[in-house]
C-alpha cells in the first residue's frame, strides 16, 4: 500500500466521502496511474480514505491509501501527476510508503471558527473554557440505533481558545478520533446546549493534524 | 467572514451541485470575454450534467474565445427556499455571477414539465420574465431542444428559439449578436436581424389570431419574418464539432459515465414517438471516429464506464466493427460498456452477452401494446415470437428480471388490447417454468404503464388523448388479469401525463397559465415530492383555459396547427399517410426496407439519408 497526504479545502469541502473516492479514482486514471482492483463480484479500484469526514469540514491531513497495479512509479512523480489531474481544493501534499497502522490513529487536532455576525460577546473566550473544563459534558448523538447521549469530556484532550478579531473566535482542540470518535462538530453542539446566548452565527470546522495514541504525528 | 452563499450550503442536501469547480469545467477571466452567456437546463445538476446535448453546446460556445458559457441548474427546493429567504439571486457555476449579469441566457427543454422550471429559474434569478418585459440587449432568453418544435406555450417568455442541432446554429446566432453589441443595435433588431438565422424562430414576429370556438385561424407574421421555420442538422457527424473534454462532476450524477453518440435519427418509424421523427433524417458516425472519441472520452474524464446511446443503438450500421475494437479496449483497461435501446434481434443478444459479461442485469422490453394489431397500429415492429425467444436465452442464462413498458389510450385501443398485456406477461412466466435455471431466486417482472400523450410532428399529432378517468378503468382492468405474484404493477398517475398533453400541442394561451402556476409555486413537476396538481388545475381555471381543449378534443386534420410554422423535415402529407396507414392496421417497413418518403432526406446537401 501507498499513502497520500491531502487536503480538501475550498469549494472540495462540499464533496461527500463517496463522491470523494470516486475522484480520486478518476483523478488516477487521468494521471494514468492504474489502481488495483478488488476481487470480487463486482471488481471496484481499491483506494481508501481514513477517519470519513462530513461534508462542509475542511482538512490538511487527510489520508488516502491506494495500491498500483503495474511498474512502480516514484512517489514524488505519483504526487505530481494527480496534482495535474485533481479539482481545485484536493491537493496531495506528501505521497510515501510505509505508513502507520491505521488503528494506531487516534487524535485529530481541529480548529472550529466561530463568526459572530455582531461581535464576539466579551466574555465569550472565559465561559467557553470553563465549560470544556467541566468534569462531564453531555450532547446528543445521532447514531444508526437513534439518538443517544455522549459524554465528550473523556474524548477531549488539550484546548485551546483565541479570538483573532471582532468577530472570530478559535477554538482549537484536541479530539479522539477513533474507538470511539468524537465529531468536532458536538464541541458546537455543547456550545449551542450549554451556553446559547454564546451559539455562534457561523462555525466553520478545520482538521489540522493527526495524533497517535502517545501524542506522536502520525502519518 | 464566510459569506452568505457558503453559510447556506451546509444547511442543503448534495450542496456539490451548486459550487462548480469540476473537473474539466471552463474558467475565463470575466474582463477578457465579450459575450456571457448563462446556459441552463431546467432541472437538477444531477439531471442536466447527464444531458449530452448541453455539453456539446458548452464546448462549441467555450471555443469561441471571446464568449464564456457557463451552466446554471435549477436548484432543489430546500436550496431555492434559502435563497428566497436570504435574497440571494440565481447563480452560474463557473463564476459564481449571478444570471442576471449574462448577455445571453440559453435553456435546453427536452421535456414539457420542465416549462414551469423555466419560468422558475428566471424568477429567481431577478430577470423579468416576459420578454416584452426585458428591452435592451441584456438578457437576451433564448431556447433550445426537443420542446422548441412546438414552442408556442413558452412564447410569451423566450426571445427566440433555435430549432434543430446546434452545433452550427450556436455559433451563428453569437455571430448576430457580437455585432449587436458593438454596433449598439436595439433589441428590435437583433431579433430582425436573429430571425434571418436559418431555424430561428422569434415569436414576437407572429401574432396568432383564433376563431371564436377557440381554434387556431391564422397566424400573421410580420415583415421580412420566414413563412417556415426549418430546424437545423449537422451534415456530416464525423466531422462536426465533439468535445473529448468534458466536465467530469464531483458528485453523483444520474448518468455518472462517459456517452458517446453513435448515430442521430431513426430508422424506425414508431407512430407514438416524437424523437423519432423530429430527429430525422439517420446520420451516423464512422466506427474509427467513435473508437477514437470513445478511447478520448475515457482517458479524458478518468470514468470507468461509456455507453453508447442513440434512439436505437442495434440500427446503427457500424455496431460490429466498433464493438469489435472497443470491447477489447475496454476490456484491457477494466472499463466497462453499456449498450442500452437494443433491440431484441441476434446480434444484439450475442453483444449483451458479450458487454454483460460481469453484471447480469435485468432484461427490458418497450412492446408499447399488448397484442400485435396495435403494435402493428403503432409501427412498433417487435413481434412476440422475438420477445420470448429472447427471454428464453436470458433465462436460460441465469437472468432472472424482466421489466415490460407498455402505453395505454393509444389510437384505436380496446379492451382485449389491455388484456393482451396480461396475456404477453402470462406467457413469459410459463416460459420461466420451462427454461429458468435459477429457480430458487424467482423470477420477478415489473410492469409499468404509461398514459399515451400525442406528440407534434407525429403521425399522432391529431389524436385524441383519452380521459384520465377512462386511463385509469383501463389499468384496473388490466390490474385485476394479472395473478401471479412475482409481477410487481406500477401504473403513472394520469395527472402529469395529461398536462403534458396539454403543453406539447399548446398554444400561446398557455403562457398566462404557467406563468400563474409557477407564481402559485409549481416547479420542479417532474418530481414527486414537488408536482402540484392542485396548482396547476387553479391556475387553469384562473386564466379561464380547458384542458380538454388540448387533450380529449384532438385537432381537425385540415385544422391550423399551432406547430404548423415549425418544419422538422417529415412533410404534413407522410404525417396524414402514416395516420391512414395505422387505422388500417398496416405497418410502414423501415427505413432501410424502403424509403417511405418522410420528406427528411431534403435536409441533406449531399450525402444521401443513411448512407
Amino acid at each position: 500500500m501507498i499513502r497520500l497526504l491531502f487536503e480538501k479545502t475550498g469549494n472540495a469541502v462540499w464533496i461527500s466521502h463517496l463522491d470523494l473516492m470516486r475522484l480520486f479514482q478518476r483523478a488516477f486514471q487521468r494521471a494514468g496511474l492504474p489502481l488495483t482492483h478488488t476481487h470480487g463480484f463486482n471488481p471496484r479500484p481499491s483506494v481508501s480514505i481514513a477517519l470519513p469526514m462530513s461534508v462542509g469540514v475542511e482538512s490538511i491531513c487527510e489520508l488516502l491509501d491506494f495500491a498500483l497495479d503495474g511498474e512502480p512509479v516514484p512517489c514524488g512523480e505519483i504526487r505530481d501527476r494527480l496534482n495535474d489531474a485533481l479539482v481545485p481544493g484536493v491537493r496531495i501534499l506528501d505521497v510515501y510508503e510505509d505508513g502507520s497502522k491505521l488503528k494506531n490513529l487516534a487524535w485529530l487536532d481541529c480548529c472550529l471558527t466561530l463568526e459572530y455576525d455582531s461581535g464576539v460577546p466579551s466574555d465569550a473566550a472565559e465561559k467557553l473554557g470553563a465549560l470544556f473544563s467541566r468534569p462531564s459534558l453531555t450532547v446528543e448523538k445521532k447514531g444508526k440505533s437513534g439518538i443517544s447521549e455522549q459524554d465528550i469530556i473523556p474524548l477531549l484532550g488539550r484546548l485551546e481558545l483565541r479570538q483573532e478579531d471582532q468577530n472570530t473566535l478559535t477554538l482549537l482542540a484536541r479530539v479522539h478520533c477513533q474507538n470511539p470518535a468524537l465529531n468536532p462538530m458536538q464541541l458546537l453542539s455543547a456550545v449551542e446546549r450549554y451556553l446559547p446566548e454564546l451559539a455562534p452565527s457561523f462555525c466553520r470546522c478545520r482538521r489540522v493534524e493527526l495524533y497517535d495514541e502517545n501524542g506522536n504525528v502520525f502519518r | 467572514m464566510t459569506d452568505r452563499k457558503q453559510r447556506l450550503l451546509p444547511t442543503v442536501q448534495k450542496p456539490a451541485r451548486y459550487t462548480g469547480g469540476e473537473w474539466g469545467e471552463v474558467q475565463k477571466e470575466k474582463e477578457q470575454v465579450n459575450i456571457r452567456v448563462a446556459f441552463c437546463f431546467p432541472d437538477t445538476y444531477e439531471i442536466g450534467m447527464s444531458n449530452l446535448g448541453m455539453r456539446i453546446l458548452y464546448g462549441v460556445m467555450n471555443e469561441q474565445p471571446d464568449v464564456w458559457c457557463e451552466r446554471v441548474f435549477a436548484p432543489w427546493g430546500d436550496m431555492e427556499a434559502a435563497m428566497r429567504r436570504e435574497a440571494l439571486p440565481l447563480w452560474a457555476l463557473e463564476s459564481q455571477d449571478p444570471v442576471k449579469d449574462f448577455d445571453m441566457i440559453a435553456f435546453t427543454i427536452g421535456y414539457e414539465m420542465a416549462y414551469s422550471n423555466v419560468l422558475n429559474m428566471l424568477d429567481l434569478a431577478g430577470v423579468p420574465l416576459h420578454a416584452s418585459e426585458r428591452t435592451g440587449l441584456k438578457n437576451i432568453v433564448f431556447a433550445g431542444g426537443v420542446c422548441t418544435f412546438n414552442p408556442e406555450p413558452l412564447a410569451d417568455f423566450v426571445d427566440f428559439f433555435s430549432l434543430g442541432e446546434g452545433e452550427e446554429s450556436t455559433v451563428e446566432i453569437l455571430n448576430v449578436y457580437r455585432r449587436a453589441k458593438a454596433e449598439n443595435w436595439s433589441k428590435e433588431r437583433f431579433l430582425r436581424e436573429v430571425a434571418n438565422v436559418p431555424g430561428m424562430y422569434v415569436p414576437s414576429l407572429y401574432t396568432p389570431v383564433y376563431e371564436p370556438d377557440g381554434r387556431l385561424k391564422e397566424i400573421v407574421r410580420s415583415e421580412g419574418a420566414p413563412e417556415v421555420v426549418t430546424k437545423r442538422i449537422v451534415q456530416n457527424l464525423d466531422t462536426a464539432y465533439f468535445p473529448t473534454k468534458m466536465v467530469v462532476p464531483s458528485t453523483e450524477i444520474v448518468h455518472d459515465r462517459a456517452n458517446l453518440e453513435v448515430f442521430r435519427g431513426c430508422i424506425r418509424g414508431c407512430r407514438f414517438c416524437q424523437a423519432g421523427f423530429s430527429c430525422r433524417p439517420v446520420r451516423r458516425k464512422s466506427p474509427d471516429v467513435l473508437y477514437r472519441q470513445a478511447t478520448q472520452l475515457l482517458e479524458n474524464s478518468g470514468n470507468n464506464e461509456i455507453t453508447l446511446s442513440s434512439l436505437s443503438t442495434s440500427d446503427y450500421k457500424g455496431l460490429r466493427e466498433l464493438t469489435d475494437a472497443l470491447i477489447p479496449y475496454c476490456e484491457a483497461h477494466k472499463y466497462s460498456m453499456s449498450v442500452p435501446s437494443l433491440r431484441a434481434d441476434n446480434f444484439s443478444r450475442e453483444l449483451m452477452e458479450r458487454v454483460q459479461a460481469v453484471r447480469k442485469s435485468g432484461l427490458t422490453f418497450a412492446p408499447e401494446a399488448g397484442t400485435q394489431r396495435l403494435r402493428d397500429v403503432i409501427n412498433k415492429n417487435l413481434q412476440e415470437e422475438e420477445i420470448l425467444s429472447t427471454c428464453a436465452i436470458a433465462f436460460a442464462g441465469g437472468w432472472s428480471h424482466v421489466k415490460l413498458y407498455f402505453m395505454l389510450g393509444l389510437p384505436t385501443e380496446t379492451d382485449e388490447d389491455v388484456l393482451g398485456i396480461a396475456e404477453l406477461v402470462y406467457k413469459i412466466i410459463q416460459l420461466w417454468k420451462e427454461k429458468g435455471v435459477n429457480r430458487k431466486r424467482g423470477l420477478s417482472i415489473r410492469l409499468a404503464t404509461a398514459y399515451f400523450v400525442p406528440k407534434p410532428h407525429t403521425p399522432f399529432q391529431w389524436e385524441k388523448q383519452i380521459t384520465p378517468q377512462e386511463y385509469l378503468r383501463r389499468c384496473k382492468l388490466l390490474k385485476e388479469h394479472l395473478y401471479s405474484k412475482c409481477v410487481e404493477y406500477d401504473y403513472h398517475s394520469p395527472d402529469l401525463s395529461r398536462l403534458e398533453a396539454v403543453f406539447a400541442r399548446g398554444d400561446r394561451r398557455l403562457g398566462p397559465v404557467i406563468e400563474e402556476a409557477v407564481r402559485s409555486g409549481a416547479r420542479l413537476d417532474g418530481w414527486d415530492e414537488y408536482f402540484r396538481y392542485d396548482l396547476w388545475l387553479e391556475a387553469f381555471a384562473k386564466c379561464s383555459v380547458d384542458p380538454d381543449f388540448y387533450t380529449v378534443r384532438g385537432y381537425g386534420e385540415e385544422e391550423l396547427l399551432p406547430w404548423d410554422m415549425m418544419d422538422v423535415g417529415v412533410s404534413k402529407a407522410f404525417l396524414r399517410r402514416e395516420r391512414r396507414r395505422a387505422y388500417a392496421d398496416s405497418v410502414t417497413p423501415d427505413c432501410r426496407h424502403g424509403c417511405a418518403g418522410c420528406g427528411a432526406n431534403t435536409l441533406l446537401k449531399e450525402a444521401r439519408c443513411d448512407d
